[in-house]
């Protein structure tokens, strides 16, 4: 590292996170608002519905919940994998990173067959837009989280990543976790709250 | 007959609805309302407390100004100074927020005064916010003696009205600056106020909320009449259209129910049934024609029905190129629907 | 832990060659220079300002005299909106943006912002979408329902032309800009201050750009949601808004007004913080009760997300709501109080000098009052029943936004101008510039307060004569005349200054902050060596010793001239969020074309949207994709060297 100072040297170093990966947590806070500002559209609009809500009846769980399932075990995956890069295991990074990928892959295609289940559609009131809408935004953000998932195996078949240096498994990672929290408050919104009421 | 319409359209506004009968105008300071004054005596103290704050702050820093002409140094010296943070203590803490609580306590004191009227009401009305003009139905006990009018709000002085408030196309606000501040009007849910008139005569009121092109145009008005007044008002309104008594009314009405303003507009007792226009039953009653944009003369009649395009554009009601005699007994016709 | 060991002169070429930007078209797209990117935004919003202004004008001529004829309704409705919108949108919060991305790393002691290419990124979008919104205006169909877009108006049964399509994907894609380069901000105020610069060290103006720019990061997302509703109900039948298919109009205002009401904050935290850093500086002295100041920023921050519902006091909501937001609308003058009083015990202990930039803060001080006090008026709910959605409320915002945004951000182009250009402003031309701006305000929005209580609605393109609001409009007009002229003779002043103004030197004004360290304009690099800071006003310490702000006894002093010099590529300090502890030498990114060309792929995205081009929204869509790939790829990866 180069140097050049005046009559003192100063001292580098201490624990601290790279402005990259700031920038990821502060992606995350806005997109976490953003889900915010969409699930209080879901509550607001059904606390002044006057027809029932979900106009069917609670969503059927067979497909949604071992949906769930997958996408968390997709972020474990992911863990798994990033844990082997801190440890140097490269094998072990891609294999993880691969898992997650299906894993991931098996979500949004077995959300498109949830989609395609529904008695209603995007424009049957507001109970319909606002489920196509919601899980869409979330379905993006998957497709997003993937196209994440492809970059970073492409740079982990190529030996990008060390033990040291890893910032954009990292924040693909924070991404990728973010997806999936994300989508339980998605879920248990959408498919739980309206079985409480 | 562009020619008429040319000449009419330039007029059109410049005789709004307070020109006439002596109406009070929009001036939210002049109040007659019970709701009204109180939200006016809120105001004045809102008004005066402001005026304070802000003499103190200009002539604090008028006098910071003077005193530096005094007290010039050099342009490049600085100093420390004294802390200063009493100034924020008290000019920015301590009075402001006895001032401001004591706004608060004034606010929710009036907004509980107000919410509510102490008897029960009178009457309750139910108005319509339309692009751009008022519905204002009186549910009666049966449909013929349900009342239904426009862009006017007959009511008894001295008591509580209820106001229900519904549309059915984009917001808008019932607002009659003398008697109440403002209710929105908004699709799918029912607003409510009341309104009590301490004196008799004419409020003028307007749309305070944007609805589109002309918003500008969908004035109203209440009438405080006395009670008396108001019962035989609201008899004469229930009964229906009068029958054409002379040949020019009675082609007239032929006009009104050959040339399409049947689809749009009722005149009870005629047959007509179209709803998407003001109820014309007693049009002649009305001080106004299409929301306060004209004085209810004969000539502005014909003028709007041939050129309403001209005088209202994008207003619902289309201009009706009518030839000059049908357009005129139509208008005779109109005059005698009292 | 390395050490970074002493040299002795700094290799100024060096430095020179690796932070200018390549000359030719290239370098003119690809920099990713802040002091470049700053002046950018801060031309681009001033032209804005502009538009808006003639907009607004136009508006006045026809508002004139009662019954005028000259602007259709319709007409009159896409310019009161699209004046709304470009004020709102794309002059007041770029214009701080504008100052913010040049000011911040050299007050900061740092070579450049915390993300140089999504820096760049942000100024390309936010031009892109005003080419965007004004390509509206252009082809006649721009948003015509108003700045907040009251649903269900906006859709559309009542409104069938692309004028709110272009509203919502508009927005849409200005808020992708507002977004990132709010994240930008925080990255930056986290990781880039020059070692030594802590907390308590920060100038004013940086709160007041962090806070805003926190705000944005959780207020914008409410926007893009209902946009994106808007986009959604409009396009493919869907229904949130419409009420008869279950859906609630109120459901808009709520979204509209959780973003809006903070955003209005956004708008005038950076701008208050500014004058937060002139104040002392004509005062001679520090910020009386610094600290009080700071937090007052931040808590008006944070409250500003709790008021909203007081835009909507009239849409019959229960009694404890309003009583709430009430309260709360009330209680958010503390902070502005705390922040007033502190300025004028900074005038009255301190011992003014009336330069120009003074002159503008005195007197927005005194707009400042007027439009808060009249915001407390609206903010007791009965009364606001009556003035609301009157020319009082225009009258709130003109005293707020122009009193707290543009004379504050005209007094920060005096002050800020020098160091930018190297050149003074004229003294002579700017007190005329005050007086007629000051004048033509007061004589052009003061009687708005009146015809607002005389009862004329806002967003009305005519009124009759018996209403007898002419001879207050008349007025009005008058004075938003005059006012205009003094935005000309500004603007005038500026260009006048470019060609002719007196050379400026390093720190014109005397002031105490570090971006008047290095001379006037500042080179590439910003700082030959990375200061190391030990007070608030480390330029000051000379004549104020030990009692400098934010000096620990011990500690010694700040070092502006000497220090390390980082000159291996394009380098400059992390430091830690709280006290500013050097971390890491960061390598910053190269120019680069990919935030250009991300940019103009969203404008194809955006167009082929709003037109209903498929085939160019994809494309677009497949150039954005690429653009972020290509963006992103590791650079070793390409160079083939080893990170
Ligand atoms: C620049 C932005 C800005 C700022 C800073 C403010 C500041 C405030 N605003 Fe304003 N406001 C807007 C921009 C802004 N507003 C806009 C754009 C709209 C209209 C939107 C539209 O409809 O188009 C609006 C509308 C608006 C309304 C809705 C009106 C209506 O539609 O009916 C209300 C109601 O409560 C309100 C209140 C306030 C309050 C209480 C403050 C406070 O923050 C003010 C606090 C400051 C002070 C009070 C001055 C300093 C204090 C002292 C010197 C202490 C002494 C004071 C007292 C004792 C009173 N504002
Ligand atoms: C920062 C925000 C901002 C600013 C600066 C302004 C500035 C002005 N505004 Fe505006 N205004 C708003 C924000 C702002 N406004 C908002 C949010 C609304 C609500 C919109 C809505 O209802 O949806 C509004 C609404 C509004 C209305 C109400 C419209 C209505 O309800 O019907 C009016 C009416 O008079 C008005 C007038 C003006 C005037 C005269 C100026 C003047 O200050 C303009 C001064 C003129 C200039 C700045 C141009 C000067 C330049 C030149 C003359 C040319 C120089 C040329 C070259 C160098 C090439 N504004
Ligand atoms: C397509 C519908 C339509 C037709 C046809 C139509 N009108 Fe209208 N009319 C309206 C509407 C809507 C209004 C309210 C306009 C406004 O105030 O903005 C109106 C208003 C009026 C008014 C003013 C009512 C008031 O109380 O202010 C009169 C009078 C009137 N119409 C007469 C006629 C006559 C006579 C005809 C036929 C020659 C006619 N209308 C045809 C829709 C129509
Ligand atoms: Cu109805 Cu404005
Ligand atoms: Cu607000």
């Amino acid at each position: 590292m180069t140097s050049v100072a005046y009559d003192r040297t100063i001292q580098l170093g201490g624990e601290g996170r790279a402005p990259g990966w700031w920038a990821m947590v502060w992606t995350i806070a806005t997109e976490a608002a953003l889900f915010g500002f969409l699930l209080f559209s879901f509550f607001y609009l059904g606390s002044q519905s006057r027809s029932a809500w979900p106009p069917d009846g609670p969503l059927k769980l067979t497909l949604s919940l071992p949906n769930t399932i997958l996408l968390i075990l997709s972020s474990i995956a992911y863990m798994w994998g990033e844990r082997g890069i801190r440890a140097g295991n490269q094998e072990r990074l891609r294999l993880g990173l691969f898992i997650a990928f299906i894993l991931g892959l098996a979500f949004i295609i077995i959300q498109g067959i949830e989609w395609s289940k529904q008695p209603f559609g995007a424009g049957d009131g507001a109970f319909g837009s606002l489920f196509y809408t919601i899980t869409g935004f979330h379905g993006a953000h998957v497709i997003i989280g993937l196209c994440m998932n492809v970059l970073v195996q492409i740079w982990a078949a190529r030996g990008t990543f060390t033990r040291e240096s890893h910032l954009a498994l990292t924040n693909a990672g924070m991404y990728w976790h973010f997806v999936d929290i994300v989508w339980l408050f998605v879920f248990s919104s959408l498919y739980i709250s309206p079985r409480l009421g | 007959m562009p020619r008429l319409s040319r000449r009419l359209a330039p007029s059109a506004g410049a005789l709004g609805s307070c020109a006439l009968a002596g109406c009070t105008p929009l001036n939210v300071l002049a109040h007659d309302g019970v709701t009204g004054s109180r939200e006016t005596g809120l105001g004045w103290f809102l008004v005066i407390v402001s005026c304070a704050v802000i003499c103190i702050i200009t002539i604090l820093v008028l006098v910071a100004y003077a005193r530096s002409r005094k007290r010039r140094t050099r342009d490049d010296a600085v100093f420390a100074g004294s802390s200063g943070v009493p100034w924020v203590m008290w000019g920015g803490v301590v009075i402001p927020g006895i001032v401001l609580l004591l706004t608060f306590i004034f606010t929710i004191g009036t907004l509980d005064a107000v919410a509510a009227p102490t008897r029960s009401p009178a009457a309750t009305v139910k108005v319509i916010g339309h692009q751009w003009w008022w519905e204002v139905r009186y549910e009666g006990t049966g449909p013929s003696h349900t009342v239904v009018t426009a862009n006017e709000i007959h009511v008894p002085v001295g008591q509580p009205v209820k106001l229900e408030l519904t549309t059915n196309d984009v917001i808008h606000s019932f607002w009659v600056p003398a008697l109440a501040g403002k209710t929105d009007i908004i699709p799918g849910q029912t607003n409510t106020t009341w309104i009590e008139a301490r004196h008799t005569g004419v409020f003028g009121g307007t749309c305070g909320e944007y609805c589109g092109a002309q918003h500008a145009h969908m004035q109203m008005r209440v009438i405080a009449d006395s009670p008396g007044d108001f019962q035989k008002w609201l008899a004469d309104e229930a009964a229906p259209a009068a029958k054409p008594a002379d040949p020019t009314a009675a082609d007239g009405l032929r006009v009104f129910m050959t040339s399409g303003c049947a689809n749009c507009h009722t005149i009870r007792g005629t047959g007509s049934g179209g709803g998407v226009g003001p109820d014309l039953t007693h049009i002649a009653s009305r001080t106004t024609i299409a929301a306060g944009t004209l004085p209810n003369t004969q000539a502005n009649l014909m003028g709007w029905i041939l050129a309403a395009q001209a005088i209202k554009p994008g207003s619902d009601m289309p201009s009706m190129p009518l030839p000059s005699r049908d357009l005129q007994s139509l208008a005779a016709y109109l005059e005698t629907l009292r | 832990m390395a050490t970074l060991a002493p040299i002795a002169t700094a290799p100024l070429e060096r430095l020179h060659d690796t932070w200018e930007a390549r000359p030719g078209l290239y370098g003119i797209l690809a920099t990713v220079d802040h002091k470049t990117i700053g002046k950018r935004y801060l031309v681009t919003s001033l032209i804005f300002l502009v538009l808006g202004g003639i907009e607004a004008l136009i508006m006045r001529a026809q508002l004139t005299h009662a019954n005028a004829h000259l602007l259709s309704p319709g007409a009159y409705d896409q310019l009161f909106t699209m004046h709304g919108i470009t004020m709102i949108f794309w002059y007041a919060s770029p214009v701080l943006s504008g100052f913010s991305n040049y000011i911040w790393p050299l007050m900061l002691g740092s070579r450049d912002m915390a993300y140089p290419r999504v820096n760049a990124l942000s100024y390309w979008t936010f031009l892109a979408s005003g080419i965007f919104i004004y390509t509206a205006l252009c082809i006649g169909q721009a948003p015509n329902a108003g700045w907040f877009a009251y649903a269900p108006m906006t859709l559309r049964p009542f409104d069938p032309g692309l004028n709110m399509d272009f509203y919502a994907l508009g927005l849409i894609f200005l808020t992708v800009s507002t977004t990132i380069g709010a994240i930008n901000f925080i990255g930056t105020v986290m990781k880039m201050r020059a070692p030594g610069m802590s907390l308590n060290r920060l100038p004013i103006f940086v709160y007041g750009t962090m806070t805003a720019s926190f705000a944005a990061v959780f207020s914008l997302p409410a926007l893009t949601v209902a946009t994106t509703y808007l986009y959604f109900e409009r396009h493919f039948h869907m229904h949130f808004f419409d009420a008869a298919q279950g859906g609630s109009p109120l459901l808009w205002q709520h979204l509209f007004w959780m973003f809006g009401h903070p955003w209005v904050y956004i708008i005038v935290l950076p701008a208050m913080g500014m004058v937060s850093e002139m104040v002392p500086t004509f005062c001679r002295r520090p910020l009386v009760a610094y600290p009080y100041v700071a937090m007052s920023t931040i808590a008006t921050g944070i409250i500003g997300f709790g008021v909203w519902v007081h835009h909507m006091f009239a849409t019959g909501l229960p009694g404890v709501s309003m009583s709430f937001f009430s309260g709360a609308s009330i209680i958010i003058a503390i902070p502005s109080a705390i922040a007033v009083f502190a300025w004028i015990a900074t005038m009255w202990l301190g011992t003014p000098v009336w330069k120009t930039p003074m002159m503008f803060v005195a007197g927005f001080v005194v707009r400042f009052v007027i439009g808060g006090v009249s915001g407390v008026v609206t903010a007791a709910v009965p009364f606001d029943w009556q003035v609301t959605d009157t020319y009082f409320v225009v009258a709130h915002i003109h005293y707020v936004l122009i009193g707290i945004n543009v004379f504050p951000v005209v007094a920060a182009f005096y002050y800020w101008m020098p160091k930018m250009t190297g050149r003074m402003m004229s003294e002579t031309l700017g007190k005329w510039n005050f007086w007629t701006m000051f004048i033509g305000f007061n004589l052009g929005f003061f009687p708005m307060h009146i015809s607002g209580l005389l009862g004329m609605p806002r967003r009305v393109y005519t009124y009759p004569a018996s209403a007898g609001w002419g001879s207050v409009n008349l007025i009005t007009t008058i004075g938003s005349a005059v006012f205009a002229v003094g935005v000309l003779l500004f603007v005038i002043n500026i260009f006048v200054s470019l060609r002719r103004g007196a050379f400026a030197g390093s720190n014109p004004w005397h002031a105490g902050t570090l971006e008047w360290a290095m001379e006037s304009p500042p080179p590439p690099y910003n700082f030959a060596v990375i200061p190391i800071i030990r007070s608030r006003l480390p330029l000051w310490e000379d004549q104020l010793g030990d009692e400098t702000p934010g000096m620990i006894p011990g500690e010694g002093h700040s070092h502006v001239s000497e220090g390390v010099v980082l000159a291996e590529g394009r380098e400059t300090f992390g430091t830690s969020p709280l006290e500013a502890h050097p971390l890491h030498v960061l390598h910053m990114p190269e120019d680069s074309m990919f935030p250009f060309l991300l940019a103009v792929a969203m404008l194809g995205t955006a167009y082929g949207l709003v037109f209903s081009l498929w085939w160019l929204a994809i494309l677009g869509g497949i150039g954005m994709l690429a653009c972020l790939i290509g963006w992103l790829w590791p650079r070793h990866l390409v160079t083939g060297e080893r990170a």
